[in-house]
């Protein structure tokens, strides 16, 4: 390859780039379909009379055949998944029965929570995973090593519901270290406006230091649970990442120059290992969506994952099926990112245009 | 033969018929295993997790369903009288109900892997050896379902089919083949140009005769890898339903259950939510560490790429 | 091996100052907080309210026409109405209005008011809208039926000379709470009297506004200023949801909250020795019962019957699982009704039992199917049984559900044995005696389904009895005929009626003046102090 084909070859590297990200938006497009093929599906097999549901048990005839034309239930099948179709496209995701407000109302108030807890959750478990990977595999074999496959291991191992439980147990109830469930004392409730209902922040741009302590003693224990799923798969993948790099010829070189052991390991080895590890970052991030939900219920938190399992609870399909359509939504985009983000940061990749 | 001929005879160089040979592999992957501690523990937890649901009408002490006295034998803490691990709400025995859990946590288990690996290899083999639409179509549908959450997905199925243990078996194993086909699809990908497959074609083998005699055999011994793994997994989703109060129904001792309604009282009765989570750990601990040691003998390569990480959780 | 040390020093280090003192809040002095499972709240118009929880908040934010005395339920007295006189013929009753009161808007209470309220809910057509037009009135005639007939007096006419009391009870009801028809009328859209507005605002009289609800989240009153009756000393109230009775009971404990409501058995055992807790308790009037489908084989045969209600061991969950949660009841008014039978003639009683399966021709036993809703008493209650009836050879399987599972499938008469748990809908006998008591049609697509229709029971004779209860005007003879009619139902109905549900509060010592009522919208903190 010439000089000339590299400095031509920055304006061609771009429009295959730009093509692949149109297909995978394509793919992306079509999964989203078949999704939404499914939770309808789903939601047209349930032994449950939706009509009850709006009415409730004691209507009387007429008001109960009111609703069911309400709802469309005397029209055939493919018309109803229309229906459903454009609706989802306009973005009505239907109106919850249970607090007969739209979902997609009740989903935007209930996200941020959960946005706020995954997030605490995977900057815990980064913070703490990737130097404690780092250190694994500098160890390669020792103690330590051990030490943290086993802490992975039970990390894998452990039902978060439960290791929830006992950790209001022990650190609530008996220790009184950490605020109890939900998200803040009721007597600091009034004294913020949630403005972008990322509690954290919000108390921390008014100022309200007191409940910003009061928030984050409430939020420390299952952040931290959570953080401790992720912490266990990203120090594992950082461990695996770092012991290929290490056995790099560029570090044997390095070393050779005398570099200072810590500046190979923290600086040249980490930065490459990092290209991965973003993405994996990026999807422990969307599991935590799906660990949330147990979390939340157990720790009374209101997020998209409380909203679901009462929305379950109580049969109430459309918001189930919104809910599950929403966080199968988030799952897709956080994986297409995390492949446009390992197309872009991985420079042997891109090149490979 | 005698103990020290016949380790001779599997472990000899020169194998004199197709079964010594394999017999000789599964030897020496057994010997490979046994250096591995932290993998035999697994494996022994999984024996005894079989052996406790296989016998647990004998084993069991008391009736798992049935209480005794209300008025005097509810909440016993452990070591009370003969009652192991104590009672619970209702007076029932907790040391059975958890020991006729393992009957059902093997049952679930079982189930899943016996209903998702053919499916998940049937889907992954077809369509990477015929590649084409038939690939495409099918690893869309696939990834359909590995783009919900698996906990989330089960979760809708299980809304919809109705609470129960079977209805819970089947929406977990509608969640779990996707990532075995996926397995499957890249194993044969990379088999299916290669001489041998060739071969048997040439000799006029039908598609059908390549993918299930030739193919899947090869793919197997990956996929038998990530199933395990995957069991812990599976356990761990089981319970969660279970917790939710989707799975398994009261009075059945499913563990995941137990805890949801040990939970009331956790402050003063704490072993009647404790205990099932201790075991739900250990079995989730068992298989993980017997996969890990699986994976270290059978497939040493598969270690730290990108792929492997993304197709973990 | 250092920087690994370091690192962890320097985590721990950050961790714990921040999280360090987690201060404990106590309750502003002003503001009264109780952790209650809202999560069934759907709308606040009285017009719609059906669930126990948004009773509870229309109840002591809102006035209707008639109220009772929470103690004694036959000491009826207007509340919003002065007097009310009845018709010679029995067929209308005229009410007087008080003078001089006014909505938290400001605006005067007048007949103009209550007629709309009355109108509005009967136009509507919603979940509680029966209650009124079961006295004839429908969206067509209700204008001619509920008429103004001065500024401050009305007519509310019917069909039938219904008893006084029974009329009364109706508009006891949250239905017919009054709400201020200036308000709702501005924000009303396409004819639909306010409706889509007034399912999360407020237009009323009572002691406190509501001024928010965030659904499954939390419901905030504040005082109303413009109350006609004593201010309450509450500036506040705030129900915040927590479904949880654990969690409550922690909360409670730490003075986090003032009052818990779904504290469970255990907690209340836990919280007795508390010295800074108080636990009050009313009489709701919920029945727990199990419903035996006739069109079952074995269910339908009168031995049979009679030997399942032999077999619940009541006394022993009242005092075990459901400690301080019922009472043994056995009939289908619950106490603190007109005409309640407190009698419970049946107990745990095996020989019994079997005697009689084998007076039926099934000395062996059966097996049998009973719906459960997963709730932690039903489920709790369900095993129990299941455990006594398996004493007398009867094999009960549990198949458990949701509430709308369970609910669909007892409908559509698709059960062999339910078990439930049935609220009235208003304070009069004729709400539980219309279900339990009366089919007037028992084919499959009856238009109305009572519980006597869901289980397939046929009783023309008792239909007759309960309809002629309906109208007798007399209040003590009215009592007797509801205790007649429950004495025969007892025997030979297929319900197995085993509880009555017992309200539970956990408060802290310095919170007073709460008043528990029999029925959820009776339920008044107007005059709590702390």
């Amino acid at each position: 390859m010439s000089i000339t084909d590299t400095e031509g070859g920055r304006g061609s590297a771009l429009f295959p780039f730009l093509w692949k990200t149109v297909k995978l938006l394509a793919t992306v497009a079509l999964t989203f379909l078949g999704l939404l093929i499914v939770t309808f599906l789903i939601g047209r097999v349930v032994p449950v009379d939706p009509v009850l549901a709006v009415v409730g048990d004691r209507a009387s005839k007429s008001v109960y055949d009111k609703a069911f034309i309400e709802l469309g239930l005397d029209r055939p099948l493919y018309e109803q998944f229309w229906l459903y179709l454009t609706k989802i496209l306009t973005g009505d995701l239907g109106t919850s029965m249970l607090t007969k407000r739209d979902i997609v109302d009740d989903i935007a108030r209930f996200f941020p929570a959960t946005v706020e807890l995954a997030t605490v959750g995977i900057l815990i478990g980064t913070l703490i995973g990737v130097p404690v990977g780092v250190w694994a595999a500098v160890r390669k074999g020792k103690l330590v090593d051990q030490v943290v496959r086993v802490l992975g291991l039970v990390g894998y191992s452990a039902p978060i519901f439960w290791l929830g439980l006992l950790g209001l147990l022990v650190f609530y109830a008996r220790l009184q270290w950490v605020g109890g469930p939900g998200r803040i004392d009721i007597g600091f409730e009034y004294s913020i406006t949630q403005n972008t209902g990322l509690l954290l922040i919000d108390s921390a741009m008014q100022g309200e230091w007191a409940a910003f302590r009061n928030i984050f003693g409430h939020i420390i224990l299952p952040a931290s649970l959570l953080g401790y799923y992720s912490m266990a798969y990203i120090s594992r993948m950082t461990r695996s990442f770092m012991l290929n790099e290490l056995e790099q010829e560029y570090i044997v070189t390095a070393r050779v120059k005398g570099v200072p052991e810590w500046r190979i390991i923290w600086v040249h080895a980490l930065r490459n290992a990092a290209v991965p590890l973003v993405t994996v970052v990026a999807l422990s991030y969307a599991n935590l969506l799906e660990g949330s939900v147990l979390t939340e219920t157990v720790f009374a938190w209101p997020g998209l994952g409380q909203y679901l399992t009462n929305s379950l609870q109580n049969a109430d399909m459309n918001a189930v099926l919104g809910c599950t359509l929403v966080i199968g939504a988030i799952f897709v985009g956080l994986n297409l990112i995390s492949d446009l983000l390992y197309g872009l940061l991985d420079p042997r990749v891109r090149r490979r245009a | 033969m005698t103990v020290a001929s016949r380790r001779e005879w599997l472990l000899s160089d020169r194998p004199e018929s197709r079964r010594q040979a394999r017999l000789g592999q599964i030897y020496r992957t057994w010997l490979s295993f046994k250096t591995n501690w932290l993998a035999m523990i697994g494996l022994g937890i999984v024996l005894l997790l079989c052996v406790v649901a296989v016998f647990a009408d004998v084993i069991a002490p008391y009736d798992p369903v049935i209480g005794g006295d209300l008025r005097t034998e509810r909440f016993l803490p452990p070591f009370t009288g003969d009652h192991l691990l104590g009672t619970d709400d209702l007076a029932r025995d907790i040391f059975s109900r958890i020991v006729h859990g393992a009957r059902l946590t093997l049952m679930v288990v079982a189930l899943v892997a016996v209903i998702a690996t053919p499916i998940g290899l049937l889907v992954g083999t077809t369509s990477g050896y015929f590649g084409g639409w038939v690939d495409t179509v099918l690893m869309r549908v696939t990834d359909i379902f590995l783009a919900f959450p698996r906990l989330i997905l089960a979760l809708a199925f299980v809304a919809a089919l109705g609470p129960g243990i079977e209805n819970a078996i089947i929406a977990i194993a509608i969640t779990s083949w996707p990532p075995y086909a996926r397995l499957a699809r890249a194993e044969t990908l990379t088999i299916r140009d290669s001489d041998y497959i060739n071969a048997a074609r040439l000799q006029g083998a039908s598609s059908a005769r390549i993918l299930w005699g030739h193919i899947t055999p090869l793919c197997l011994s990956s996929v038998i890898i990530r199933v395990t793994l995957d069991m812990a997994g599976i356990i761990l989703t089981a319970a969660g339903l279970g917790f939710l109060g989707l799975g398994a129904q009261p009075p059945q001792p499913e563990w995941g259950a137990m805890i949801a309604s040990g939970r009331r009282f956790i402050i003063d009765f704490w072993w009647v939510a404790t205990v099932p989570g201790i075991a739900i750990f250990v079995v989730s601990l068992g298989f993980n560490l017997l996969g890990d040691g699986l994976r270290d003998v059978l497939d040493p390569k598969a270690h730290g790429n990108t792929d492997t990480a993304k197709a973990r959780p | 091996m250092i920087y690994g040390r370091r690192l962890i020093g320097a985590a721990v280090t950050a961790l714990t100052m921040l999280a360090a003192p987690v201060a404990t809040a106590e309750t502003p002095p002003d503001t009264l907080i109780q952790a209650w499972a809202i999560d069934d709240v759907i709308s606040l118009d009285p017009a719609e309210i059906f669930e126990f929880t948004a009773s509870e908040i229309a109840g002591n934010a809102y006035e209707g026409l008639i109220g009772y005395d929470p103690k004694d339920v036959s000491k009826i007295f207007g509340k919003v109405a002065e007097n009310w006189t009845i018709a010679p013929d029995g067929m209308s009753i005229s009410f007087k209005i008080r003078e001089g009161r006014k909505f938290a808007s400001g605006n005067e209470i007048t007949a103009e008011d209550v007629v709309f309220s009355l109108t509005r809910a009967v136009k509507l057509d919603k979940s509680p809208a029966f209650i009124l037009t079961q006295f004839g009135l429908n969206a067509d005639n209700v204008d001619q039926m509920v008429v103004q007939t001065g500024p401050y007096s009305l007519d509310f006419k019917m069909d039938k000379a219904y008893a006084p009391t029974l009329v009364l009870y109706c508009l006891t009801a949250t239905v017919g709470f009054v709400v201020d028809k200036k308000v709702v009328m501005e924000h009303e859209s396409n004819g639909d009297f306010g409706y889509e507005w007034l399912k999360t605002n407020y237009a009323g009289s009572g002691p406190f506004t509501i001024r928010e609800w965030r659904a499954n989240e939390a419901v905030v009153m504040e005082r109303n200023d413009n109350y006609s009756g004593d201010a309450p000393p509450m500036a506040r109230v705030i129900y915040r949801h927590i479904p949880e009775g654990a969690t409550q009971r922690l909360l409670l404990e730490q003075g986090d909250i003032d009052i818990a409501r779904n504290l469970g058995a255990e907690e209340m055992t836990a919280l007795a020795s508390n010295t800074d807790l108080v636990i009050d308790t009313g009489a709701k009037g919920s029945i727990y019962y199990l419903g035996l489908n006739q069109k079952n084989e074995f269910l339908s045969k009168p031995e049979v019957r009679q030997a399942m209600k032999y077999l619940v061991d009541y006394q022993t969950i009242a005092d075990t699982i459901m400690k301080g949660k019922v009472t043994v009841h056995q009939a289908f008014l619950p106490n603190g009704f007109l005409g309640a039978l407190n009698d419970t003639p049946f107990s745990l009683d095996v020989a019994k039992a079997k005697e009689l399966l084998a007076a039926a021709g099934v000395p062996d036993g059966f097996t049998v199917t009973m719906d459960t809703r997963n709730t932690p008493e039903i489920t709790g209650i369900a095993q129990a049984i299941q455990q006594t009836m398996a004493e007398a050879g009867i094999t009960m399987e549990l198949i458990p559900g949701d509430g709308q599972q369970t609910l669909t499938k007892y409908r559509a008469r698709n059960h062999d044995i339910y078990i439930g748990r049935w609220g009235p809908d208003y304070q009069d006998p004729h709400t539980n005696a219309d279900t339990f008591a009366r089919n007037p049609d028992n084919s499959d697509d009856a238009a109305s389904k009572p519980l006597a229709w869901r289980n397939s029971w046929e009783i023309p004779e008792m239909t007759l009895k309960a309809d002629a209860a309906v109208l007798e005007a007399d209040a003590d003879k009215r009592a007797e005929m509801y205790i007649e009619l429950q004495e025969e139902h007892q025997q030979t109905s297929p319900f197995v009626i085993m509880f009555q549900e017992i309200e539970v509060l956990g408060r802290r010592k310095n919170v007073d003046g709460y008043i528990l009522g029999p029925s959820f919208n009776d339920n008044s903190f107007a005059l709590v102090t702390k």
